[in-house]
């Protein structure tokens, strides 16, 4: 047998440290790994020190960049690993799964229609999904896609994953969704039955695809050209005879081996990101869970219940797609090989089994993957990417002798068994391949962690890199690490607590019957020791450490990102063209370029590409009107870089750095701004995230003056959005609950102010009055109203905030007129201090002296109350007055006096029938109606 | 004669009797069970052992591996999770001895940490070993068992220095007599605190450096809450002779509900957050509330639970501190508890409330 074959757990950094051993023993002459063939050329960069893991294989389709699926590595990354080692030493490698070519042609062939799940890769356009969450995170979830492809190599899977996931944004926990992409359905049977539909003889199609691409990218395969296969049985593995899983499962000490092959499997790699929130995306999730292929191992139970529940909520998913998938979900292999030997968590066995163990036995892990395969029903995508493995491998096998194959566990038993190159050529017949292309983009090991959604079993990329990079002392290192992060957060941690959770991690390994402290015992140790259990430091811990904040790099010479060639394609449709000398633009927002042009710097901005500069000053002359100063500066190519982990196309990328930052954010303010660029920018997913943002932080604002800051800008885009067209479904009713909110606080927030309160309060009270008005919803100002009764009844109130109310209310209605005179009089008796008695005339006539001059109502009540004050206490009240109305315009107080003046005299004469002079009226008749745009007559 | 309510190592005694008899694994010395049956006695075995805790299996390990280690075990949480009990049945299955017991209290002196004197002897015989008083503590020490404080942040920070020299150096220097009480193997410490008291008689960080800390959550799950609830409202409302009110398990779980929600500020279906009340809002005081509204419906009303009864321990309970609570309650009155159509009858009654 010229092969030797690695089934390895993706991300798995005991398979990683084992892969690379073994090659250094095996030395072959070639590296096949499990990866989309189209990048084969780009595995010259990992030799680039510019490279620097974490990063990910985007491929996209050349002609829509919105479909796309990331392939993360991290160093801890079997593959990478292989890689690495491949690259040092000289020997070619060559991606052998089915191309990502295959998976973007059309979709939805008919037979292959169930594992809708596994695409995730592919990554639905942030566009096409709808409201699916927007969060950058989905690219993640999808990564495991990998599988996806395999699953549904027909392009199947790509449309219908977008879809699906987009819709499922709501939904939660990402990893359930993930889990899915596994799913192999049942449907196809095992390998014999594909095999045994229609042999055609050799397909060819099926090969020159993958070759091409491969060889004419130049890679190292490139010699051995396919051609067809011979039919070689790979019976690599069959020796190791395998042992029924049960057997060895069940004792724990020979589970060892046999455990760590299943887990693997999952294909890992791809992400699908695109989909728009991660979590909710089911499909992305999936995949990711998955690994692809895998998938089903990993994400497992928890997925498959999850699934379901997503699945209604998804509505616009095709139902089919998640449907299938779940009723052909095999079961979870590591699950059941873990629950075999006593785990409830597959992770945690996999890590004493595999991780611990240091050198995993890749025959033991062949032999139990081969016992769990052969009960499990198969995915038909696993069938579909075997096959096509299997292919390449023949082709291989005619111009190498020592081969490695580095792939998913579960794939092993695929790749040896032995099946006819015609069955394989049968089942990879008639696939169309679309355009793709790849190249190397940065990742964060965030993204790589399941909580933003990268279900692949990588829940903790911070520990497996430590796993990784730490020979010896891992425990105490770790704690060591754990101490730091406090100690930098200003927590005092001193060495005896780093001893003593050492002891405390090694007890509890011993409690647990571990053979070594494992993620689970160095948290608590570190909890019940450092943390003084603190959640707040031990979610730090696992923020710093656990996940890591580990940014990847690629070198500059990288080959352009589709997140460029889309920005490319929309400056080109606005007729914006990037240039280095600042110039000035002015957008009419009724002209659909400019609203176009708007929208494309809006998002740019929010990607962290300031373009250009939104000038403000000249803000004031129209809601229509924008002044934009634009600049293309050299470096925003490294941004469009970093930018396209987050989406494919400007709009993806956009909406999922808003979600990111909604999500993030710490204050109301922060996310009231975002509110308005989700607007700006016309970012329709990112919405209703950015809205439940805004809800939770409202909810949980315990400063009611930000609550009521935020009301007017809300009330303000609900009332005049629509210049933009934006849609504003879902902002009235978080509005609504927002004043709510103000309503039930507000009694409570007026009382026993200083000066400086009331003044912001007067000024808010003033922003939320005005923007009730504008909401056009007469519940709410009804209950807004009564709110104002009631606290301007209240005796602690500050004065200026009581007149203030009064003002409020006489205007609106509520009080009478001899009630107003009443709470006139009362400030400015005996029993209240002049200060008081000063802010109470402040704040009721507050607005301006134009108000006075033009309020009749208003300056006769004013002017009755001023002549009831007995002349003994005018001199009294005379400062206040004073104060107040000294802060009018000089002419306006001219103009109030001259209006009381003439009331005297000359009241009844205004007040006296109006006299028209038609003719003259008539002259303004055709202006108004071109203002009001109808006729007025 | 039988004690109203007997120690642990006494009810259970069939049950560590069992577990020792089966228990194969090593034991630590001093200890009566190995460490795994301790942790079996804890949370049961599904036949035999009954679950005493119901909670994470991961909080028992990490407190019985505290143990193992010789380190001091903090239990923290608020008042109602469980933490005198946990470190009762901790302290029976491992020494077979829960009543080295301390209770913390605002004034609680340093004799009852150390040592006291028998002052009749004192003066009589001047100072030995016989005219001295051991503590619990003291005691512990000597026989190599494990001694409990309860609610330690009660205890003026003073005295609880006490312990720093008996956690580090295992020893209790008497200087009166020139000697010192050097701890057994098998002794340790199990403190329990109030996480709401924070902050009254914080621990200095010397002493804190010498306690594990393991927090013991509310219960995770609404039906396992109510479970509990109604199981203890139903032992209570016999203990009290309070006459028969029929099922109200409907009521015991809304006030669970609002219970649950207003503590983790979100709501059941996860859409809507919530300020969260100053008080705690524990599982004790929804038995309390459904206690005593079934009390008012017993006596006062027509012998069935209503909303009414309930509504008015819950704004008691919710609101603790006049201003921010009230806002709090309204908030959620208004917001959550309105938009349930059919919470209608609770929404007018709490009202009014």
């Amino acid at each position: 047998m010229p092969e030797r074959l690695y089934g390895i757990r993706h991300h798995g950094p005991g398979s990683a440290r084992g892969v690379v051993q073994e090659l250094d023993r095996q030395r072959p002459d070639i590296v096949l790994i499990e990866g989309p063939p189209e990048a084969d050329e780009l595995v010259r960069w990992v030799a680039d020190e510019g490279l620097q893991p974490p990063v990910a294989l985007l491929g996209y389709a050349a002609d829509n960049p919105a479909r796309a699926a990331f392939w993360p590595f991290a160093v801890f990354s079997p593959e990478w690993q292989a890689m690495r080692w491949a690259v040092r030493h000289g020997v070619p490698v060559r991606f052998f799964d089915l191309p990502y070519a295959y998976r973007l042609t059309d979709d939805r062939t008919p037979d292959t229609p169930p594992s809708a799940g596994p695409p995730t890769a592919a990554l639905p356009s942030a566009e096409t999904a709808p409201t699916g969450s927007p969060s950058g995170t989905n690219p993640a979830a999808s990564p495991a896609a990998p599988p996806v492809v395999a699953g549904t190599p027909t392009a199947a899977t790509a449309p219908a994953g977008l879809p699906s996931v987009s819709t499922v944004s709501p939904g939660p926990s990402p990893s359930a969704t993930i889990a899915p992409g596994g799913p192999p359905s049942a449907t196809t049977s095992p390998p014999g039955s594909s095999s045994g539909s229609s042999p055609t003889v050799g397909s060819p199609a099926a090969h020159p695809p993958a070759e091409t691409p491969a060889r004419a990218l130049g890679g190292e395969g490139a010699e051995h050209q396919n051609v067809e296969v011979g039919y070689v049985p790979a019976d690599a593995c069959s020796d190791s005879a395998p042992k029924s899983l049960v057997d060895r499962s069940g004792a724990r000490s020979a589970t060892p081996a046999s455990a760590d092959e299943p887990a693997l499997v999952g294909e890992p790699p791809l992400v699908g990101e695109p989909t728009p929130g991660t979590e909710p995306t089911p499909a992305g999730g999936q995949a990711s869970a998955g690994g692809p292929p895998t998938p089903p191992a990993v994400g497992q139970p928890a997925t498959q219940p999850t699934r379901p529940t997503t699945t209604p909520e998804t509505s616009s998913a095709p139902p089919d797609d998640t449907q299938p998938a779940m009723r052909h979900r095999p079961v979870d292999p590591i699950g059941e090989l873990a629950a075999a030997a006593g785990y409830d968590d597959p992770e945690r066995w996999w890590e004493d089994v595999v991780e611990h163990r240091g050198m995993p036995a890749f025959e033991a892990i062949a032999e139990a993957m081969t016992a769990i395969r052969e009960n499990a029903p198969d995915d038909p995508d696993d069938l579909v990417r075997e096959a096509y493995m299997r292919t390449v491998l023949r082709e291989v096998r005619r111009t190498h002798d020592n081969i490695a194959v580095v792939c998913g566990a579960w794939h092993v038993p695929a790749l040896a068994r032995k099946v006819t190159a015609r069955e394989d050529a049968a089942v990879l017949k008639g696939r169309k391949r679309a355009k793709v292309a790849f190249t190397w983009v940065p990742w964060t090991y965030g993204r790589l962690a399941s909580w933003s959604g990268y279900g692949a079993g990588v829940r903790s990329p911070g520990w497996y890199h430590h796993l990784f990079t730490t020979g010896a002392d891992v425990v105490p290192r770790w704690l060591v690490d754990a101490a730091q992060v406090l100690r930098a957060e200003g927590v005092p941690t001193s060495s005896a607590h780093v001893i003593e959770a050492t002891r405390l991690a090694e007890a509890l390994a011993g409690v647990r019957g571990r053979p070594l402290a494992g993620l689970a015992e160095v948290t608590e140790a570190a909890e019940a020791v450092m943390c003084d259990g603190e959640p707040l430091r031990v979610e730090l811990i696992g923020r710093r450490l656990v996940v890591g904040e580990r940014l990847g790099a690629v070198p500059d010479a990288m080959p352009a990102v589709p997140l460029a060639r889309d920005l490319a394609a929309q400056q080109r449709s606005v007729r914006l063209k990037p240039e280095a000398l600042e110039r000035v633009l002015d957008l009419d927002l009724r002209r659909d370029i400019d609203l176009g042009r708007s929208r494309l710097l809006h998002r740019l901005r929010a990607i962290g590409v300031p373009w250009g500069e939104a000038d403000t000053a000249r803000r004031g002359t129209g809601t229509f009107r924008e002044q934009w100063r634009l600049r293309w500066q050299p470096d925003f190519a490294v941004q469009l870089v970093e930018g396209s982990m987050y989406g494919t196309t400007v709009v993806a990328a956009a909406t999922t750095k808003v979600t990111d930052a909604a999500r993030q954010a710490a204050s109301l303010g922060a996310v009231t701004a975002l509110v308005e660029v989700c607007l700006l920018a016309d970012l329709a997913d990112a919405y209703p995230p950015v809205l439940a943002a805004l809800d939770t932080r409202a909810a949980l604002d315990a400063d009611i003056g930000h609550l009521m800051a935020a009301i007017p800008a809300l009330a303000h885009t609900l009332r005049y959005g629509d210049v933009r067209r934006t849609d504003v479904a879902g902002l009235s009713a978080v509005t609504a609950s927002l004043l709510t909110r103000v309503c039930a606080g507000l009694p409570a927030a007026g009382g026993s102010l200083s000066d400086e309160a009331a003044q912001d309060l007067r000024g808010h009270l003033d922003g939320v009055h005005a923007a009730v008005s504008l909401l056009d919803d007469e519940e709410l100002r009804d209950r807004w109203l009564t709110t104002l009764e009631s606290l301007s009844r209240r005796a602690d109130l500050h004065g200026l905030l009581a007149g203030r109310l009064t003002r409020l209310l006489l205007d609106a209605g509520r009080l009478g007129i001899a009630e107003v005179q009443r709470r006139l009089r009362l400030p400015l008796t005996v029993g209240t201090p002049p200060a008081h008695g000063a802010a109470w005339v402040e704040g009721f006539l507050a607005g301006g002296g134009l108000l006075l001059v033009h309020d009749d109502a208003l300056l006769e009540l004013l002017d009755g109350w001023l002549a009831d004050i007995p002349a003994d206490a005018f001199g009294d009240v005379l400062p206040l007055l004073r104060r107040t109305f000294g802060a009018f315009a000089a002419g306006e107080r001219r103009a109030i006096g001259e209006r009381v003046a003439g009331r005297a005299g000359a009241g009844r004469a205004a007040a006296g029938p109006l006299v028209l002079d038609h003719d003259r009226a008539a002259l303004v008749l055709p202006t108004l109606s071109a203002l009001l745009g109808r006729e007025v007559s | 004669m039988t004690a109203l309510r007997p120690h642990a190592e006494d009810e259970y005694a069939e049950e560590l009797a069992l577990l020792a008899a089966t228990d194969e694994r090593p034991r630590p010395p001093g200890w009566r069970l190995s460490p795994q049956a301790v942790v079996t006695y804890l949370l049961g075995d599904g036949a035999k052992i009954t679950p005493k805790y119901v909670g994470p299996r991961r909080l028992i390990e990490v407190a019985v591996s505290t143990l193992v280690t010789d380190r001091a075990l903090l239990l923290l949480g608020v008042p109602g999770t469980a933490k005198t009990w946990v470190s009762e049945h901790l302290a029976a299955a491992i020494s077979g001895d829960s009543t080295l017991l301390v209770q913390g209290t605002a004034g609680t002196a340093e004799e009852s940490i150390r040592y006291g004197w028998n002052y009749a002897r004192l003066l009589a015989d001047g100072p030995s070993d016989a005219a001295l008083v051991p503590s619990p503590i003291m005691r512990a020490m000597r026989t190599g068992a494990i001694a409990r404080m309860e609610e330690l942040t009660r205890v003026p920070s003073d005295v609880q220095d006490a312990l720093i020299t008996v956690l580090s150096e295992k020893t209790l220097p008497v200087p009166e007599l020139n000697t010192e009480v050097q701890a057994q193997r098998g002794f340790n410490l199990i403190a329990t605190a109030n996480d709401r008291d924070r902050g009254v008689n914080e621990l200095s960080s010397a002493l804190r450096r010498r306690f594990n800390t393991v927090v013991l959550p509310v219960p995770a799950s609404a039906d396992e809450e109510v479970e509990i609830v109604a199981r203890r409202v139903a032992q209570l409302g016999r203990s009290l002779d309070l006459p028969e009110v029929p099922t109200a398990l409907e009521e015991i779980r809304r006030v669970v509900t609002i219970f649950r929600e207003l503590r983790t500020g979100l709501t059941e279906d996860g859409r809507t957050k919530l300020k969260s009340p100053t008080g705690t809002l524990s599982p004790a005081e929804a038995i309390s509330v459904i206690t005593s509204g079934m009390a008012l419906a017993a006596h006062f009303g027509d012998g069935l639970l209503h909303p009414g009864d309930v509504a008015s321990g819950i704004v008691g309970a919710v609101v603790k501190d006049p201003v921010t609570d009230s806002v709090v309650w309204r908030e959620y009155l208004e917001t959550v508890v309105r938009e349930r159509t059919d919470w209608r009858d609770f929404y007018r009654a709490a009202r009014d409330a």
